[in-house]
């Protein structure tokens, strides 16, 4: 039942996040299961002492925070001396985040998007659009989070290793190139379903949307795509409205 | 406005998912305002919003602490207007993305307040934090949860009251044509997410080649139909 426990808190580790200690207070909430069995239970001073030290600053992508969460337990359960595991903990930010975010949000993310895209454009009914999107992203998901856990468990403070596994090392790149297959399939289907049977408004948008992307891509950084678009619609609304 | 509180109920589940628990993205815009699009009972209304939006949403990705527009609680608004006012088509899609963006905007700005009230919880707790206190790192977890879902519940509530009446009015003035209102919102929404893809994907090493081979599958596919 503590694996379960972890596993769910784990999917709430940034109930409290904040521009102070980020993550550290979701890492102490998602280890506090696993701590409790330290000796003489909660109310001993190493529980608190072992609390206040996961509770304090930490940052990392939010689903390979389980690799941390696996290996902190194993070392707090194990005795490891308190100025290892600060070490330790400090030591795995910036690899847990760089490499999640790279595979998560910059990968299994669009990539899921741009699946589920194609199945619209294709003419999937609703519910198989949207459960392609959360079944491709989730299985992704949730499974990291699984392995995430076991491999920390499994490894402990030799976690690091398991860090050069070929999915998180090249697991990037090869969503990467996927991914902008996909995005080059999606994204005039999309458009075509969207726009209805009209051949000429279809091709007026895909010529439109190349032109616009085309100048985003050359002030990237300086323009939010997002926000330029929401003045565009509502500037095309008013004229709709107004003439 | 009956639907409201289910509508606010499902926005603030929904915004609770944008970063909170359980980060399955159900908050992403396609699953958002199709969903909403069903409650308000238009499905299909609500997808061909959701996935509009989601070629938007492909520039706006979560990563760490930058800041982003709230997608969950904003699709639920966009999607259920435009799903509400399907009965005249001429501007309910671009009406309903209008809508989803302005919400999303707004709620990136509630979550930095989040973010910053959170700050201010913890350093009320600092003590107890440092004394390893159970209560206070649960407490401290329970009150942001809490907090984020009180906060999306209101964001849609509020969005989805202020901006439908103003959505109905511009509906029933709308004087464009419904396939070329949608041509213009998704041709812009495209361009996000042609920019987006190229931003993202094009230091992998022959990415560019393969978004050039998609792109001409994806055109032969519509030149045979």
């Amino acid at each position: 039942m503590t694996w379960v426990s972890i596993f769910i808190r784990t999917l709430a580790i940034q109930g409290s996040w904040n521009y102070e200690t980020l993550l550290g207070n979701g890492v102490g909430f998602a280890l506090e299961p696993a701590l409790r069995q330290l000796p003489g239970g909660v109310r001993s001073d190493a529980f608190k002492a072992a609390m206040a030290r996961e509770s304090a600053y930490f940052n990392a992508h939010p689903y390979l925070t389980s690799v941390a969460i696996g290996a902190l337990a194993k070392a707090e359960l194990s005795g490891v001396p308190p100025e290892r595991i600060e070490r330790f903990r400090t030591a795995l930010c910036g690899p847990l985040g760089s490499v999640g975010d790279r595979l998560v949000w910059a990968g299994l993310l669009p990539f899921s998007s741009l699946v589920a895209l194609i199945a619209f454009g294709v003419g999937a009914r609703p519910l198989a659009v949207v459960a392609i999107f959360l079944v491709i992203y989730n299985a992704g998901h949730l499974g990291l989070r699984v392995w995430g856990l076991r491999v920390g468990w499994t490894r402990g403070l030799a976690v690091a290793g398991a860090l050069a596994n070929p999915v998180l090392r090249n697991g990037p790149a090869w969503i990467a190139r996927a991914s902008a297959a996909v995005a080059g399939i999606a994204i005039p289907l999309t458009v075509a379903r969207v726009v209805g049977p009209s051949r000429a408004l279809l091709d007026g948008a895909l010529i439109v949307g190349a032109l616009i992307a085309g100048g985003l891509v050359r002030v990237h950084g300086r323009v939010e795509g997002w926000k330029l678009v929401l003045v565009l619609i509502a500037l095309f609304a008013l004229v709709s409205v107004a003439r | 406005m009956r639907e409201l509180l289910p509508l606010s109920m499902l926005g603030g589940l929904l915004g609770l998912d944008v970063v909170c628990f359980p980060q399955m993205m159900i908050s992403r815009p396609l699953v958002g305002a199709t969903v909403a699009g069903a409650f308000v009972g238009d499905t299909g209304t609500g997808l061909l919003v959701g996935a509009t939006l989601e070629l938007i949403a492909l520039a706006t990705l979560p990563f760490g602490a930058s800041r982003y527009p709230e997608w969950g609680s904003a699709a639920v608004v966009g999607g259920a207007i435009a799903a509400a006012l399907h009965a005249e088509p001429a501007g309910t899609v671009t009406v309903g993305v209008l809508a989803t963006l302005a919400t999303a905007w707004v709620g990136g700005w509630t979550l930095v307040k989040l973010r910053v009230w959170n700050a201010w919880l913890a350093r009320r707790k600092r003590g107890a934090l440092e004394h390893g206190s159970r209560g206070a790192v649960v407490g401290l977890q329970l009150a942001g949860l809490t907090s984020d879902l009180v906060r999306a519940m209101l964001l849609t509530a509020v969005a989805y009251g202020l901006i439908f009446p103003v959505a109905r009015a511009m509906v029933a003035l709308w004087t464009f044509d419904e396939h070329v209102s949608r041509a213009v919102t998704v041709g812009a929404a495209s361009a996000v997410a042609a920019a987006a893809a190229w931003t993202i994907f094009h230091s992998a090493r022959g990415a560019r080649w393969y978004f050039a081979g998609g792109l001409l599958i994806g055109l032969l596919i519509l030149a045979m139909r």
